[in-house]
């Protein structure tokens, strides 16, 4: 095959591909409250966006204080309507800094995970 | 869900191999790099890679075609296999064209360190001799065996205090050459000391897992790098000549592909002059085949 030909080939492969229903690694897309931000009043929920469509049963998060310590939250469950979207529950948060660490499989068993921080202004 | 498929799934996910598939330790993906070797047993492929290099010393022009393959034998063991493809130019002479050499490389995956953002891979890579045009292009007529190190580390666990350092990560290569042959007509091979980097900041890291700076598609999944990799002789007269290259450029990672551009600048004179160019498009095979092509041979 001339490379002209391979060129195209590889193009339509890519295409294709680029094409194709989620199935791949999911990445985090976005999360309210956003990745690094600082919020006036406590947040009721985590809302975290991902990139795939989620696992339920293989996929979750957990809330951390400053200092490391758990924080008491309600199990992290996937949107009824958008499996793409995660949903961590909490209860009424003092004012601070909170890491929330996510691990997510995707459909095809592809795993992920992160973390990211937000803060709650006094 | 079904019982069935949870149990199938809680059996895939025991598996390490699932886990961290193509680049990935604990929070941070490292894309696939150009120049050098990102420090991962992967199911992957670039095809094609386009290269147009510095004019040479020689004032020789060449231009490169090369496709390279990985694949995950086990969990833990791949293969890679290349083979390039070269319109070399020589200065006031015709052009050729050619195939320039097949090469294969056997690697272990030696750890991957969620925590600390960490992975190292050693492995063997063979250059094969009369697998190219030797007489037109250059192509070697003895093989090479080079162990290597590849290793990378993402710098996300740094505190909270240095945001703005978190995204950085670093891989690098060191390998050593072992010609099968000391000399080709009266052209001495000696034995060289290979070593490589690639500096990155992933854009991705810092958007998803330091600070939503608003950056949307494309530019959430983009990654500046600059990559390096010099070679130094150690013997057969030409001790401590070293060749080389920098490129800096930027890698866009998507679900299934990724896309990479780097300008190619000659370390030294030696090395060529002018500027050069490489544009690559590479696949996740994993993520394209995860049931059948994607996933290592043996093991799950």
């Amino acid at each position: 095959m001339s490379s002209i030909g391979v060129l195209i080939l590889a193009a339509l492969l890519a295409a294709g591909f680029v094409g194709k229903p989620a199935l791949a690694h999911a990445f985090l897309d976005h999360a309210v409250p956003a990745v690094g931000s600082t919020v006036a009043a406590a947040p009721k929920q985590v809302r975290m966006f991902f990139t795939e469509e989620l696992e339920p049963h293989f996929s979750g998060a957990t809330l951390s204080a400053a200092g490391g310590q758990a924080v008491a939250t309600d199990t992290a469950v996937l949107d009824a309507r958008n499996p793409m979207e995660m949903v961590l529950s909490m209860p009424p948060l003092a004012p601070g800094k909170y890491k929330v660490s996510w691990h997510a499989v995707s459909t095809d068993t592809h795993r992920t995970e992160g973390d990211f921080t937000f803060e709650i202004r006094p | 869900m079904h019982p069935i498929r949870i149990a199938a799934l809680a059996a895939a996910l025991a598996a390490p191999s699932i886990a961290y598939a193509h680049g990935f330790a604990g929070d941070r993906f490292f894309p696939a790099t150009i120049l050098t070797d990102d420090p991962f047993v992967a199911d992957e492929m670039s095809l094609p890679t386009f290269t147009r290099d510095p004019t040479g010393p020689d004032g020789s022009q060449i231009f490169g075609f090369d496709l390279s393959i990985s694949k995950r034998l086990t969990p833990d063991i791949g293969i890679q296999l290349s083979q390039g493809w070269q319109h070399l130019k020589p200065l006031g002479m015709p052009g050729v064209t050619g195939l320039t050499g097949f090469s294969s490389e056997l690697d272990y995956q030696l750890f991957q360190n969620g925590p600390h953002e960490a992975a190292a891979m050693v492995g063997l890579h063979s250059s094969w001799a009369h697998t190219g045009r030797v007489q037109a292009l250059g192509a070697d007529d003895f093989t090479t065996l080079s162990p290597l190190i590849d290793f990378g580390k993402g710098f996300g666990d740094l505190p909270d205090s240095l945001p703005w350092l978190r995204p950085i990560a670093i891989t690098g290569n060191l390998s050593v050459d072992f010609p099968t042959k000391t000399e080709s007509a009266d052209n001495p091979h000696p034995n060289n000391f290979n070593y490589g980097f690639a500096f990155e900041y992933s854009l991705e890291y810092l958007q998803h897992h330091v600070k939503d700076v608003g950056l949307g598609a494309p530019f959430d999944r983009m990654a500046p790098l600059v990559e390096v990799a010099y070679s130094t002789a150690l013997n057969r007269g030409q001790a401590g000549q070293t060749v080389g290259t920098i490129q800096p450029g930027i890698i866009w990672a998507g679900q299934y592909i990724q896309i990479g551009a780097e300008a190619i600048i000659p370390l030294n004179r030696a090395s060529g002059h002018g500027f050069g160019g490489v544009v690559q498009l590479h696949f996740y095979l994993d993520d394209i085949f995860p049931n059948t092509f994607g996933r290592p041979v043996f093991g799950q």
